[in-house]
């Protein structure tokens, strides 16, 4: 593999196929299905293909133009090889969800697969500029895809949700306007190789004075946005549910991984000393993003936003445990409880995403059904006439929901794992958030699965084989990683090693 | 060779005022032969030049007992912003292809305009230069008083007063520089040379910057330029917004600042943090920035959303200039090009793709019409526009202000937080205009079919694709590898910020 581009071939491909797509109509889904095939083909060799002692891999380093700093630079380690991974699943479920668009399919597939390219660029991309280039252009797809397919609330959820992430990247364009100027470089591995020795703050005061803590404030906020962090989470339930149900797997199961992404790559890295320093305040929100999202699921009669609220809260986990471990570790355990949160933190994105696709995918499902009704007390005891639908979306809530021996569990274990030595209020507090969202999960499979069948419902359609070897997969890879995490762990652990030897807090 | 540019838009100018009448097809062919033979000068002019310094293309006395020379030459700035001529003239003529009135005078006028234009960029004589400017008002006036749509009069009326009284401010500074000089020469470089006494460049800096600056769109002179944009034919706002308002900022930076540079010393006691004329002049552009986003953001019509748009974003062309540093200055010149491109491609867009068929630019009514369905092309190539104008990465828009922005920050970290400001509102007026536009779900009601042009609307031609293609391409092309025009610039500002003029 030395020296062949498979990263820059991986963001070509999905752009070509995009292309392919806009102009083949009604084959678009088609198109779309063997794009993504191929992606994900190429994401599992990148996968293959990772350096064995968790550094960046398979780079890419090209001039672009260097009086601004902008690199043609790219790299994975195992953070972004799985992510690519993920990227590429999500996207296939995405596309496999979408048999039913009969509104222009060329265009819908032509940007759900620009979407795909935009993601693997971002997670591929260790320049700033390349960097941003991808992160931003990810949104466009999103955005019309909401705007064009979306719901009756369409257009102020597609324009709230544009206006507020393109408010956060203002933010982040702005701090590392700042950095490139006392630095003169946008590269991530510099910066973040000044950062770890505390250069990059002395450097950057030494030029523009004081003002590290509001470049971190700035990085944060243009995060923040996008995962959610409460209180910025408020475009998400409309976008959510507005978007049509395919969407809404792309947005919660990759794009939000964007923000936790970033956070991991770039807000950590370059400003760990200063989230150490405001480390109690983001804890707290975090606490708040995991316990009020999980409390605002419990209120929802929509299942959309249900699982909207439920999104927040399980990327509240990941939040918490990335604030959690921004402390100077003082001893060889804080250094393992520190280790054991960020491998919870990258199993807890991958689980997610995959899950909560799976879930909307469900919803999806049970649209289809029954003319499109979603409403949580809209159905009952459809266990009976569809035993096998009952079962497989049973799957993803329990996964959902963190039952040991499903993927979901793994990550929130090592994550609180990690958490409680390094800040046990913060743990505990959220403890409630978990209790919570079972509780939601429950409710939500007993007013949908159990109870009597109303009379309507008596013949609701199990179901078919056709949609049985779609969600095997997607099922199997549940129960997989549920029973053997160690396939992601061991080539996650390198990494994560790697990455917390390289960070200064 | 460059020159050629000019004698040719000139020479082409007489040919079409001389063609006969009622032979429109004829009038349009040969203006874009003159158009693309100009903008094959300027991209030869350009690949030539690049890396040459400033290169002298022709120099002969004019009026020896003055001092007064014809001198054209060109440094990497010029050649820039010829290129950005070059295109927006194409690009103007492929999108007047529908001009039926009188088009032989049009494109008289318009090529007229195209070749002061270009004068002015390639000139480095103060006499010629002026002489150029003037020249380009004139046909400015006639192409709004005679093809223009609402309030023309007016409109053409305030923009001509507004351009003389800041041609007069600049006549009077260069008047009172060549006097004070007592050097016997209106060269660009020989005034900068001559030691120009900082008193007087304290007066006389300001002077000269506003002159240029009013056409410039620089706030608070700014209210000539919505108006003017709106009233304008298609292809008159899109040189205006596109060259025009170019022409004031290239005067800023050529004249202004090179000749006074000491105009932006400290004074040497400051109200309220603003201490030089440099700080004035930037928080001008701040407010210009901010406020321009602002009122765009509640514009019924949707010319004047895109005519304040201009203005917000040659507030950043100001602000990269008055940061005196290289990289602002540097991204100052690559946000004329920009915004050159990408307001021409707006306009053409709003008022002849959009607004030649619906006959009406109230979102209000376009709301209603569905636009995405009926005109996809006009809907995709104003997502592409606007993405490009709010500045969205892997365009033009973004890395020049990116550039501006860094520029910024080494000057003063203020500014750019005003400036954050700014581009959030551009991203949220950009967004409103073009999902009320169209991307909107309002229904029609019964009674607004005949009145809002819901007939059929006739199908896109091919000088629009043409069009379309060409500017898109170049902004994605800059915004993608801006190393192209970076090579031209960065040389060229370099000198100009060395001091002693060039």
């Amino acid at each position: 593999m030395n020296g062949f581009p498979i990263l820059t071939l991986l963001t070509v491909v999905p752009v070509l196929g995009a292309v392919i797509a806009l102009w083949s109509g009604r084959h678009a889904r088609g198109v779309a299905m063997i794009t993504a095939l191929a992606g994900l083909a190429l994401a599992l060799v990148v996968w293959t293909q990772l350096p064995a002692n968790g550094s960046i891999g398979l780079v890419e380093a090209h001039q672009w133009a260097p009086s601004l700093g902008i690199e043609y630079h790219l790299g994975v380690d195992g953070l972004g090889a799985l992510m690519l991974v993920l990227s590429a699943i999500v996207t296939m479920m995405s596309i496999d969800a979408a048999h039913r668009v009969h509104h222009q399919p060329g265009l819908y597939f032509a940007l759900v697969l620009l979407l795909e390219a935009g993601l693997f660029g971002t997670f591929t991309a260790l320049n700033f500029f390349h960097w941003f280039l991808f992160w931003e252009l990810s949104l466009i797809p999103a955005f019309f895809l909401i705007k064009l397919w979306g719901g009756a609330k369409r257009g102020p959820a597609a324009t709230q949700f544009f206006v507020y992430t393109m408010a956060g990247s203002v933010g982040l364009l702005l701090a590392f306007l700042a950095v490139f100027l006392a630095t003169g470089s946008m590269d991530f591995g510099h910066l973040t190789s000044l950062a770890s020795t505390g250069e990059l703050e002395q450097i950057v005061t030494a030029h523009l004075g004081p003002v590290m803590m509001w470049l971190a404030v700035g990085v944060l906020a243009g995060f923040a946005v996008k995962v959610p962090l409460m209180p910025f989470h408020t475009w998400l339930p409309a976008a959510y549910s507005e978007a049509p149900s395919p969407v809404t797997m792309l947005l919660t199961g990759t794009m939000s991984k964007m923000g936790v992404y970033g956070l991991l790559r770039i807000a950590l890295p370059m400003f760990g000393h200063q989230i150490a320093q405001i480390r109690t305040p983001l804890l707290v929100l975090a606490v708040a993003t995991v316990v009020m999202g999980a409390w605002a699921a419990a209120a929802q009669k929509d299942l959309k936003r249900v699982f909207a609220y439920s999104s927040v809260n399980h990327l509240g986990y990941c939040q918490l445990a990335i604030f959690a471990l921004a402390i100077p570790a003082t001893s060889a355990a804080m250094v393992t409880s520190q280790a054991a949160a960020l491998n919870g933190v990258i199993l807890q994105m991958f689980n997610h995403g995959i899950t909560a696709a799976a879930l909307f995918w469900f919803v999806a499902m049970l649209q289809e059904r029954s003319g499109g009704r979603r409403g949580i007390d809209d159905f009952g005891g459809l266990r009976k006439p569809a035993p096998i639908f009952a079962g497989l979306m049973g799957f993803a809530l329990f996964s959902s929901l963190g039952l040991p021996g499903l993927n979901g569990f793994v990550g929130e274990f090592l994550i609180f794992r990690g958490v409680f030595p390094l800040a046990w209020v913060a743990a505990t507090v959220s403890v409630l958030g978990l209790l919570v969202t079972a509780a939601v999960i429950l409710t939500v499979i007993q007013k949908v699965f159990t109870g009597p069948v109303p009379e309507q419902w008596a013949g609701f359609p199990d179901l078919h084989s056709g949609e049985r070897l779609a969600l095997a997969p997607v099922i199997g890879l549940m129960l997989l990683i549920g029973l053997a995490p160690q396939l992601i762990v061991d080539s996650v652990n390198p990494t994560v090693v790697n990455l917390l030897a390289h960070w200064r807090f | 060779m460059l020159a050629w540019t000019i004698y040719l838009s000139f020479a082409g100018a007489l040919v079409e005022a001389l063609l006969p009448k009622g032979k429109a097809g004829l009038a349009r062919g040969f203006a874009l032969v003159v158009a693309l033979a100009g903008l094959v000068i300027a991209g030869l002019g350009f690949a030539a030049g690049v890396g040459h310094g400033r290169v002298t293309i022709v120099d002969v006395p004019w009026v020896p007992a003055m001092g007064i020379h014809y001198l054209l030459a060109a440094d990497g700035i010029s050649l820039v912003l010829v290129l950005l001529t070059g295109l927006a003239a194409v690009a103007g003529v492929l999108f007047s292809w529908n001009i039926e009135l009188r088009t032989n005078e049009f494109f008289a006028f318009f090529l007229a305009l195209i070749g002061g234009v270009y004068g002015v960029f390639l000139s480095f004589d103060l006499f010629l230069l002026f002489v150029f400017y003037e020249i380009a008002i004139v046909p400015k006036y006639f192409l709004i008083a005679i093809w223009g749509s609402t309030r023309r009069e007016y409109a053409a009326m305030k923009l001509a007063l507004y351009s003389f009284v800041g041609s007069s401010m600049v006549l009077i500074g260069l008047l009172a520089a060549y006097a004070t000089s007592g050097s016997h020469s209106t060269s660009l470089v020989a005034l900068g040379h001559a030691g120009l006494p900082v008193s007087f460049q304290m007066w006389a800096f300001p002077l000269v910057f506003v002159g240029f600056g009013i056409l410039a769109g620089m706030w608070p002179f700014h209210t000539w330029a919505p108006t003017g944009h709106v009233a304008a034919p298609t292809a008159a706002s899109m040189l205006l917004a596109g060259v025009v308002m170019k022409l004031g900022a290239y005067g800023c930076l050529r004249v202004a600042m090179s000749l006074f540079p000491h105009g932006m010393d400290p004074w040497g006691f400051s109200l309220a943090g603003i201490g030089s004329w440099r700080d004035v002049f930037a928080l001008l552009a701040l407010v210009g920035i901010v406020y321009g986003a602002l009122v765009a953001l509640v514009q019924t019509d949707f010319k004047f959303v895109i005519g304040y748009s201009s203005v917000s974003h040659m507030g950043f062309v100001l602000l990269g200039l008055m940061t005196l540093n290289q990289i602002g200055v540097t991204g100052a010149v690559l946000q004329m090009f920009s915004h050159g491109v990408l307001a021409g491609l707006l306009f053409a867009i709003v008022g002849r793709i959009v607004y030649d068929r619906t006959h009406t630019r109230q979102l209000a009514e376009l709301e209603k019409m569905h636009l995405v369905r009926r005109l996809p092309f006009a809907a995709w190539a104003f997502v592409i526009a606007g993405m490009a104008s709010m500045g969205l990465p892997g365009f033009s828009g973004f890395v020049a202000e990116l550039q501006v922005l860094i520029g910024a920050w080494a000057a003063k970290p203020w500014w750019t937080a005003a400036v954050g400001v700014g581009i959030v509102v551009g991203v949220a007026y950009t967004w409103r205009a073009l999902q009320r536009a169209f991307f909107s779900d309002v229904r029609p009601t019964a009674e607004d079919h005949p009145r809002t042009g819901w007939h059929d609307l006739a199908p896109i031609t091919w000088p629009e694709v043409a069009g379309v293609s060409l500017l898109t391409t170049a902004s994605l092309v800059v915004g993608l590898y801006p190393k192209i025009l970076l090579d031209a610039i960065e040389p060229a500002v370099k000198t100009l910020l060395a001091g002693g003029g060039q």
